[in-house]
């Protein structure tokens, strides 16, 4: 029999972004809240400690911080004809571990999405015609950029983001981004300054008429107290962001924004090292009564809640739900079933430039001091004649010089042996590469599922991904492909090379943690999972939030979007859900 | 002698270090912590340097093959030592012995299927075993076609041979999912991977390979040079490992 543990008003799965937003929006709201989460506790100085946080081999190719597949794998394939094996090893992406999740390990690139992606469908079908979407399942999300604005603004104020407003409600500002939604204020900090190849980058585009500006950046531009009174340091551009965690308080986490007060509260636990096996439900199927876990000793224990908020990493939300019988498993032949629908990824494609006698020092970096144009975003340029929808941001990006994973070298030049070394120091300090983050539309054969084979390690069967680049998203990306090559050629390089997507998503070469879907919000319970609050259709005392929530994902970072869709859910607990606890959308 | 009392200083500190690791640990279990933000002294978990005497897990004959072999992927030159020197086999040797080579952090449940080349590597063995079955069949193969050991070929016959193993012309049937070319390229990574890495892990001597670069390693701060554009830095590199002496 399982330990039983004292209720709890709200039980939280998984402690990283999602999880502390909520932790900390309820307890202030009087709830108490005990968040469950599988990895270990990790904070600055203790795990990211400063004497020895700037270690490739651990970090950065050990993964020392992310989550193992010995610990949860997943499998996959790339349709449902072929047969799903498990990914052995991360590769392709890399879901985080632990407390503060996959934001303890993020370059910190700070987007919001566009006003245009909560209204997609409608938007595009509007401007286009329902033809020209033909074979996306494209839906609206239903939620609005207008009521949602000031979700982003509060993710943004409590991560202390630096960048530069490009439209303040309807006001163009200088030097940001024309192609932003309105926002309702200036960002909360500057802009971090630059390393050299994003400035070179800038410069080309600005003469070629397009509109540069600074990436939104959680890494912190200058010393900043955020309104729940957590300081935050000044980045130093040590080229360690992605992979590691921040040793100098600079990198916004759960840990250096939110924990230092969500701890001290009396109405709050963390329980670490706590594996959550399911959500149990009442008899009916209609309400969650509790979750199971085994804490690390392996004792399963049994923690009853009013409320169950799913706050684990996307895919693991989805997984949650489906071992829990949360919702229905999407039927990608039917279309029935909502559960696993709309998996979406990155669609992305790159350049490397090879200039001459250049020192540019690429180690002098963080992970979101790029610059980047959005005049190939979203539908932010007219798709009438192109045989796509969807669009991309084009970045100089510039993250870190570590040689263990940076290493360009020029065309043709050998690998190892003689003559390589030479080509290495050459392409170290000459080369820079430029990228395009494009869109993952939505197609009814990409979905996420239980595997009908492979187990975990409690015998649960492991989430299978089904994946293919859809034909809309290589068009897009051969488009943005041809636009790089444009930019690249207006270096005047030496030389420059342009990787294109290819068909047959592999999931072993790194590519992006940009995993979204699976319980996607919307209007309509036959093709969402939870409605525009992130509440389950089917057990309204259940809350998904996360990236697992867009319907789409668009060309950008998510995690903006995931802090923005937090703050919104936690509005609508705090103010509607636990004053009348019951469905908050009647469908 | 000063090397040998530095190095005793750090084994020291190493293992001092190690103590509240456990301590914290066993705390640790499964925890609940309310209240307050949890810290305690020394509750770090800093890296151990690399011993470079002897060997781990590779056998003598193992240890030579891939002597030679670092040294033919990274030549010496006017640049920086050769990979032996800089010490890329002990590297490969230490992360064999360890939690690299056998796999630890991977998933190893069945059924064991041949997979398509997106879903990467789907056989049984764990690195370690890997490099043990592939230098066996090496020599062997070295030995059926040039009647010698492959460490005793002229240096440049022995690139020819892992020139062989890199594009294929050398075909090893080692395991199921695992050839020759698999084994070249994890030889291929795991020698750079000690080249580069920090020389805490027993590669890198002298921080060869970052002089070489100009990548100043491991001293996080940079904010004096962010805006000095195509101006050499003028600070040599720091390790981790000359951080902690």
């Amino acid at each position: 029999m399982a330990r039983m543990m004292p209720k709890k008003d709200a039980v939280i799965i998984g402690l990283g972004w999602t999880g502390a937003i909520l932790a900390e929006q309820l307890t202030a709201a009087g709830l108490n809240v005990v968040a469950i989460e599988r990895g270990p506790w990790r904070d600055t100085a203790t795990d990211f400690n400063i004497g020895y946080m700037q270690d490739e081999l651990r970090y950065a190719v050990r993964k020392d911080l992310f989550l193992h597949a010995a610990t949860e794998a997943m499998t996959m394939r790339n349709n449902p004809g072929q047969t799903a094996l498990p990914m052995r090893d991360y590769g392709s992406f890399l879901p985080g571990h632990g407390v503060g999740g996959a934001g303890v390990h993020w370059n910190g690139k700070t987007w919001r999405f566009q006003d245009t992606d909560f209204e997609i469908h409608s938007h595009l079908r509007h401007r286009y015609g329902a033809r020209k979407l033909r074979g996306l399942q494209l839906q609206d999300w239903g939620v609005t950029w207008k009521e949602i604005e000031h979700c982003f603004d509060a993710f943004e104020y409590v991560a202390g983001i630096s960048g530069k407003a490009g439209n303040i409600n309807g006001v163009i500002q200088e030097g940001g981004n024309p192609f932003e939604s309105p926002r309702s204020r200036e960002f909360p900090n500057p802009p971090l300054k630059t390393g050299y190849p994003p400035m070179l980058f800038e410069q080309v585009t600005r003469e070629m008429g397009y509109h540069p500006f600074p990436e939104p950046s959680a890494n912190c531009s200058r010393p900043y107290v955020n309104p729940l009174g957590v300081a935050m340091g000044e980045c130093t551009y040590c080229g360690f962001c992605e992979r590691f965690g921040c040793a100098n308080y600079s990198k916004a986490s759960a840990q250096t924004t939110i924990l230092p007060v969500l701890m001290a509260r009396p109405n709050f636990e963390a329980r670490t090292e706590c594996e959550v096996l399911k959500v149990n439900l009442s008899e009916d199927g209609k309400m969650a009564r509790s979750v199971t876990y085994i804490d690390a000793k392996g004792t399963e224990c049994e923690q009853p809640g009013d409320m169950v908020l799913i706050c684990a990493y996307g895919l693991m939300n989805v997984r949650m739900m489906l071992l829990s019988g949360i919702g229905t498993q999407y039927d990608p032949l039917t279309g029935k079933g909502t559960v696993g629908r709309n998996y979406c990824y990155q669609t992305s494609c790159g350049a490397r430039i090879m200039l001459e006698g250049k020192r540019l020092n690429p180690f002098i970096a963080s992970g979101a001091m790029g610059r980047t144009i959005h005049d190939f975003q979203g539908d932010v340029f007219d798709h009438s004649h192109l045989d796509f929808v969807g669009g991309a941001g084009i970045s100089c990006d510039s993250t870190n010089g570590r040689p263990i994973l940076y290493r360009p070298l020029p065309e043709g030049a050998p690998r190892w042996g003689a003559g390589w070394k030479q080509a290495a120091v050459e392409g170290y300090q000459n080369s820079m590469g430029i990228g395009s983050q494009g869109s993952s539309y939505p197609v009814k054969e990409n979905y996420l599922d239980l595997d009908p084979t492979y187990t975990d390690r409690h015998g649960r069967p492991l989430l299978r991904i089904t994946f293919e680049f859809p034909d809309n998203d290589i068009a897009m990306s051969n488009y943005m492909a041809d636009q790089l090559e444009t930019i690249a050629k207006a270096f005047n390089p030496k030389s420059y090379a342009v990787s294109r997507t290819r068909k047959d998503w592999n999931s072993v070469p790194y590519q992006s943690t940009h995993n979204t879907g699976g319980a996607i919000m919307g209007e309509n319970p036959r093709t969402s999972a939870v409605n525009k609050y992130l509440q389950s259709w089917d057990v309204p005392n259940v809350f998904v939030i996360g990236a697992s929530a867009f319907a789409h994902n668009a060309g950008m970072n998510p995690t903006g979007t995931v802090g923005a869709l937090a703050y919104w859910a936690a509005e609508a607990i705090t103010t509607k859900y636990i004053k009348r606890p019951g469905a908050l959308v009647h469908a | 002698m000063d090397a040998k009392r530095s190095w005793s200083r750090r084994r020291l500190l190493a293992s001092a270090a190690a103590l509240p690791i456990l301590a914290a640990t066993a705390v640790a279990l499964g925890r609940s912590i309310s209240g307050e933000l949890p810290w305690s002294p020394f509750a770090g978990d800093p890296p151990t340097p690399v011993n470079p005497m002897g060997w781990y897990f590779f056998n003598a004959d193992e240890a030579a093959m891939v002597e030679a072999m670092v040294d033919r992927l990274i030549p010496a030159d006017d640049l920086t030592p050769g990979g032996k020197d800089c010490g890329c086999a002990v590297f490969i040797d230490r992360q064999l012995a360890g939690s690299f080579g056998k796999g630890d952090r991977s998933y190893w449940a069945g059924p064991f299927l041949p997979g398509l080349p997106t879903q990467g590597y789907q056989g049984k063995l764990a690195p370690a075993a890997r490099y043990r079955l592939a230098l066996g069949a090496l020599n062997r193969h070295v030995n059926e076609t040039r009647k010698t050991d492959f460490v005793k070929l002229a240096a440049d016959d022995q690139t020819a041979v892992l020139k062989g193993l890199e594009d294929g012309s050398i075909a090893l049937a080692l395991a199921p999912g695992f050839g020759g070319r698999d084994f070249f390229s994890l030889l291929l990574q795991n020698t750079m991977e000690g080249f580069f890495a920090d020389p805490l892990y027993g590669g890198n001597r002298d921080m060869a390979s970052w002089k070489m670069l100009g990548f100043p390693g491991a001293r996080y701060d940079y904010r004096d040079h962010i805006d000095k554009y195509n101006q050499p830095y003028p600070l040599g590199p720091v390790s981790i490992y000359t951080m902690e002496s």
